[in-house]
């Protein structure tokens, strides 16, 4: 190299690194203009290490959850849970890989915080390990049916094929070619929940034949739109999927007009047009419940169960849809069913 | 079993294989270009992440995808540039280093993402361009109606095959990548050729990401979910050779295509779902456990050079 080489180097590299910290650090603006209404990321994502803005001056809270925090799916429905709370945590999202999961766990219970949610079934493992080292810290963690065992352990699920069963009942009654396509991720969790008691409701409400495609993954968008669209080109004129991946699968069916049925969080806001109902988990309702037994000084121990007679599970209609009076009846009739016992989800 | 083997199946199913393979193709053959001159970059991945996400955002912004795409490309050469610097001008070891660069971008995109754009927002999607004459061929024409990405991609085989054994550049990296001393001692600036196919390779990744977002029309934080691992195992795969590494990412493509539709029509029961989607990974080891010595590696390939 010549000598001057060496300081095209240096300049090289200075200006690199100012165009990617001025990059990150750009418009603050723009942020909160493109995140629209959504507060939910602003509160929770930018300042992960303040201390919060707690409604409960007693209790710090974390969140530990495997995708970002706006997710339109698993994650956002327990920030915005939190957030209905009134409740600031410190979150670390996006640990698809549990080691880091562990790692974030175990570093906010090391810095004394209170209650830590480790909002993901695969962080189980973890838990075991971690939860018994800080006897005085209250974990909570789901979906899970169980607390292993462990007394500072809370386990929270949802009953996903109640809202599963009612989301299939207006898809049985609106498809045309009989033929609906379903999206699913890994054959686990509430996922499993959801798409079984979807198919049932759907079967029961005229359906003819309910495809149902896990893709192996919780996070592969391109793989979920392809899924899709093989489902459309199989006959399926309605479609429905479960987890963060599916915002793939939502893409091809805006693209075709073929509407879809959301679970975890309210998808509308992904296509107006296309989505017809989103059963939302409002894990407050559980969350309170346990933050109230952890004041009175339980520290874990219990389940708890998200379900429609709880109000854990809504079915929030999208209100821009043109749905059937009739088809919307049948479902309220569905959800009222079930919170008596007189419908059973299959499941 | 029989409703798969219809024509208009499996020409769906081979369209879908082709749109799967494209964004593989892309990273792939770009870091054919660079281990052929020695150069190995783990990070692709992380390069098409950024890639992706500055190729999404300038989307939404400007609507414009064409000028998404460039995005792509202008994020990879920029992270061309500041891999070239770790590993030419520092030396530093280029394992770590790509897995330092991978790293950078799965968390500088998610950062991004969750600063500048927040939650999944959907662009436009290249529409798909028919190539005359061939698309209107009855039962088979979907074939031939694919984004102009997807044609590029394909295109590339040839161009980058071309480029390496036809032109001067493509000798001089065949031999940087051989045996640097020597091409050195022949008046060849190694790291200059180096700098080059370090800039295609991570352009293309960058490209590879802005496919790959354009075709879902959505971003999301580690869209990529490894993918430009398998680009660089399809590298191997391919024997350094572009015509096999397209056909490695096809056969990649394809598996994954296939195993969807099988899906669909229930010809894979629930039970061998999740072992099914495993599929595609699985035949890549053991193809790569198959050509284990029977290929033969460029001989620089992850050496710095240091000249004596």
């Amino acid at each position: 190299m010549s000598n001057t080489t060496p300081k095209l180097w240096r300049l090289l590299a200075i200006l690199l690194a100012l165009v990617l910290v001025a990059a990150a650090c750009g418009d603050d603006d723009d942020a909160a203009d493109t995140s629209g209404d959504d507060t939910s990321g602003d509160d929770t994502s930018g300042d992960d290490t303040d201390d919060g803005d707690m409604a409960d001056d007693e209790l710090t809270v974390a969140l530990v959850a495997p995708s970002a925090v706006d997710d339109v799916a698993f994650t956002q429905s327990m920030v915005d849970a939190l957030d209905a709370l009134g409740i600031e945590p410190q979150v670390t999202p996006g640990t698809f890989v549990i080691e880091e999961a562990a790692t974030a766990l175990r570093g906010y219970a090391e810095d004394g915080v209170d209650v830590i949610i480790a909002h993901g079934t695969q962080y189980g493992g973890s838990l075991e390990e971690i939860a018994p080292d800080f006897p005085e810290t209250t974990f909570i963690w789901g979906t899970a049916t169980e607390t292993k065992g462990l007394d500072n352990v809370f386990a929270y699920f949802p009953a996903a094929d109640q809202g599963g069963y009612v989301n299939g009942i207006i898809a049985g009654a609106l498809t045309e070619s009989g033929t609906i396509g379903v999206v699913g991720p890994v054959e686990a969790g509430d996922a499993v929940a959801y798409i079984d008691g979807f198919k049932n409701g759907a079967e029961a409400s005229g359906a003819t034949e309910v495809s149902i495609v896990y893709t192996g993954s919780f996070g592969d968008v391109a793989l979920a739109a392809e899924t899709a669209t093989a489902h459309i080109a199989n006959g399926a004129d309605i479609l429905t999927g479960s987890a963060q991946m599916v915002v793939g699968a939502v893409g091809v069916a805006s693209g075709e007009g073929v509407p879809w049925f959301g679970t975890q969080a309210n998808q509308t806001e992904l296509d107006p047009e296309i989505v017809v109902a989103s059963q939302v988990y409002h894990w407050e309702v559980v969350l309170d419940d346990m933050l109230e037994l952890r004041e009175a000084g339980t520290l874990g121990g219990e389940v708890f169960g998200l379900t429609l007679e709880n109000g854990g599970l809504v079915i929030e209609y999208n209100e821009a849809f043109d749905l059937d009076p009739e088809i919307k009846a049948a479902a309220d009739a569905a959800i009222a069913g079930i919170i008596d016992g007189s419908v059973s989800t299959g499941v | 079993m029989s409703e798969f083997f219809t024509v208009s199946v499996l020409v769906a199913t081979l369209a879908s294989g082709i749109r799967l393979a494209t964004p593989y193709l892309f990273a792939a053959l770009g870091e054919t270009v660079g281990q052929r001159s020695g150069v190995l970059n783990l990070g692709v991945d992380g390069v098409m992440l950024l890639g992706a996400f500055f190729a999404h955002w300038t989307a939404l912004e400007t609507g414009n995808l064409w000028l998404a795409v460039l995005v792509g490309l202008a994020t990879g050469l920029v992270m061309g540039g500041i891999y070239a610097l770790i590993t030419l001008y520092f030396k530093a070891e280029q394992g770590i280093s790509g897995i330092g660069i991978f790293l950078f971008g799965l968390g500088f995109s998610d950062l991004m993402f969750e600063v500048k754009i927040g939650s999944p927002k959907f662009t436009k999607q290249l529409p798909d361009v028919d190539i005359p004459f061939l698309a209107d061929i009855p039962e088979i024409g979907e074939l031939f109606s694919q984004s102009l990405l997807t044609y590029g991609a394909f295109i590339m085989v040839p161009a980058v095959a071309l480029l390496l054994r036809r032109t001067t550049f493509g000798m001089n990296v065949r031999a940087v990548g051989e045996n640097p001393q020597a091409a050195d001692s022949l008046g060849v600036s190694v790291n200059r050729v180096r700098l080059t196919t370090i800039l295609i390779g991570n352009s293309m990744a960058g490209v590879a990401g802005a496919a790959l977002v354009l075709e879902a029309k959505v971003f999301q934080p580690n869209l990529t979910q490894g993918l430009g691992f398998i680009a660089v195992a399809l590298v191997y795969f391919g024997a350094w050779r572009p015509l096999y590494v397209m056909a490695g990412a096809l056969l990649y493509g394809l598996v994954q295509a296939t195993v969807i539709r099988w899906k669909v029509l229930d010809i894979i029961s629930r039970e061998f779902s999740d072992i099914a989607a495993m599929a595609p990974a699985v035949l890549t080891v053991v193809a790569l456990i198959v050509l284990a010595g029977r290929v033969q590696a460029p001989s620089a390939l992850t050496k710095p050079f240091e000249r004596h």
